[in-house]
């Protein structure tokens, strides 16, 4: 691992940084010290937002400064990262079906796949939580296998309703809200990222396995109908 | 102590329901929303003896006009120098009023300020979204938009004669012009004549000025090169530059995480007084240095500290 690299961010963070190009060992490095921190916490810190290759930490200027934050962190990375953190894996159900589907065609087009081997395809591909993103509960989970790897387009759709499994590039997306994407529609997943429960209120942690499951659109009505 | 109800006669756009905000859930996609003028919302529920993180409702220069149709109470009008027309009343913001039942109320725009906050003493029912009541305005979650023809309902409201009146108004919520920023975490994609630019020549805010941020007119902050980063973490007072130059301060429904190279960074203590400008207004910018802004941090925490004491003294709390 390079050395990483602290970046003093207004009178209360430092961003932390382990590479400038997005790589397994970078994010590897943002979940080791996001869980260092959670673990030991120092005095004034307030929050860790962790992205593909830094990892914001934030803190109470009454309470600390940037050299004592620093001077932690640096500590909390000596320290051998015995207990491998746990990340969960969550299976999730799509379908890629009409309605839903509707920019499978395009895709199957664009990449000269048929929409079959499309769904095969993003149904085999190993998904991970980079970070989270853009509006409440979007994860972002690179994953999506290079066959099916495309460029947004060239302006964004509106009303792209929640639920919707979206991909561009290696990246793929399960949407929360009902909003406007330039990203590529290839189904709907039932699935509740913002769960609404108090205790877990967002359904994946920074570092959780994502594996997609088809389902049909009569599965579909069923798991959407089906109290949580 | 009964409810006090009203209705609201007109409201324009950028009305909402806010509190102190949803800390600590940036991991999530969850910025902290809240007040854009977090002081004066704290003020507005202190002057009427609420706690800190009592919900209120923001009011932008749109304007809001609500009839009191039940109950009485006392409410306090903070931030920015809005005008309000209660009956034959006509007063500035920085004042605590009765109100009764056949009553109405006028907010508009006075002379200076984006934001107002109205307070009541007693407690605003608004829909609570992970422990706070604050509108995410993308999203409509927490308390939501304050819209024309809706009922506004005060549970255990009270009238506190002894509080009427005006309040006492600190320096730091005048708006503010000189913003004092922290370079980086991106100012290295930048020459050495663009960073000249940021702190020798004036900025304008423009029109396009919402609670996700405000765009700036002035001069271009070209990166070098075609730059995008993997996306990373931004903050609340981030000034983001894209790809053309033009300078963006995220605010307090900014997305939280983003691509685009930050140049500087606000520090924390100015951004109520930067966002009480108006459109148009002038900004310059000046650089500070980490351990100064630090400094700056903890002595304005002494001098609100010390106001908040004051009144605290002044309403027998």
């Amino acid at each position: 691992m390079n050395a990483p690299l602290f970046r003093v961010v207004a009178d209360h963070a430092l961003l932390v940084e382990f590479g400038e190009t997005i790589s397994d060992a970078a994010h590897a490095e943002v979940l080791k010290l996001d869980h260092a921190l959670k673990n030991a916490p120092f005095t004034g810190f307030r929050e860790a937002i962790p992205a593909y290759v830094n990892i914001l930490v934030d803190f109470d200027p009454l309470l600390t400064d940037h050299d004592t934050a620093e001077t932690h962190l640096r500590a909390l990375m000596l320290i051998p990262d015995t207990a491998q953190h746990q990340s969960r894996v969550h299976n999730v159900a799509v379908c890629y079906e009409a309605p839903f589907a509707q920019d499978l065609a395009a895709v199957a087009a664009k990449t000269g796949l048929t929409e079959e081997a499309v769904v095969n395809a993003h149904l085999a591909g190993s998904y991970k939580v980079y970070l989270y993103g853009f509006a409440p509960g979007y994860a972002y989970l690179a994953g999506t296998p290079p066959a099916l790897q495309l460029p947004r387009k060239p302006s964004p759709v509106r009303g792209v309703e929640a639920g919707s499994v979206i991909i561009a590039g290696p990246q793929c997306l399960i949407t929360t809200l009902t909003m406007p994407t330039g990203w590529w529609v290839i189904g709907r997943s039932p699935i509740q990222i913002l769960t609404g429960r108090p205790d877990h209120p967002f359904l994946f942690d920074v570092g959780d396995q994502i594996r997609f499951q088809r389902i049909s659109l009569a599965d579909y009505e069923t798991a959407k109908g089906a109290p949580i | 102590m009964t409810d006090a109800i009203f209705r609201v006669i007109q409201a324009g756009p950028l009305i909402t329901v806010q509190d102190s905000g949803r800390p600590n859930l940036m991991r999530y996609g969850v910025p902290n929303s809240g007040a854009m003028d977090r002081q004066s919302l704290a003020i507005a529920n202190a002057v009427l003896g609420n706690t800190a993180h009592s919900p209120a409702i923001e009011v932008s220069v749109a304007g809001l006009s609500l009839e009191c149709i039940a109950g009485t109470v006392t409410l306090a009008l903070v931030g920015g120098g809005f005008r309000i027309q209660a009956g034959d009343q006509s007063l500035g913001s920085w004042n605590r009023i009765t109100v009764h039942k056949g009553d109405r109320i006028t907010i508009k725009p006075g002379p200076w300020g984006s934001w107002t906050y109205l307070a009541f003493a007693g407690h605003l029912e608004a829909a609570s979204w992970l422990g706070s009541v604050a509108t995410h305005s993308q999203s409509g979650f927490g308390g939501g938009k304050i819209a024309t023809g809706d009922q506004i309902t005060i549970k255990g409201a009270e009238a506190r004669e002894e509080l009427v009146g005006e309040i006492p108004f600190p320096i730091s919520a005048r708006a503010r012009h000189d913003l004092r920023i922290v370079l980086g975490p991106q100012d290295r994609f930048f020459s050495g004549q663009v960073l000249h630019s940021l702190v020798t020549e004036p900025f304008r805010l423009t029109d396009s000025y919402d609670r996700m941020g405000v765009r700036l007119r002035g001069p271009a902050l070209k990166p070098d090169g075609a730059l995008s980063i993997p996306s990373e973490a931004i903050l609340r007072g981030s000034i983001q530059v894209s790809g053309d130059g033009t300078a963006t301060v995220l605010l307090s429904d900014h997305q939280t995480t983003g691509g685009y190279p930050k140049i500087a960074t606000l520090i924390e203590g100015d951004i109520d007084s930067f966002c009480q400008l108006r459109p148009r207004d002038e900004v310059r910018f000046s650089v500070i240095a980490p351990k100064t802004a630090i400094a700056v941090a903890r002595s304005r925490a002494k001098a609100m500290g010390d106001y908040f004491n004051r009144l605290r003294q002044r309403i027998g709390n």
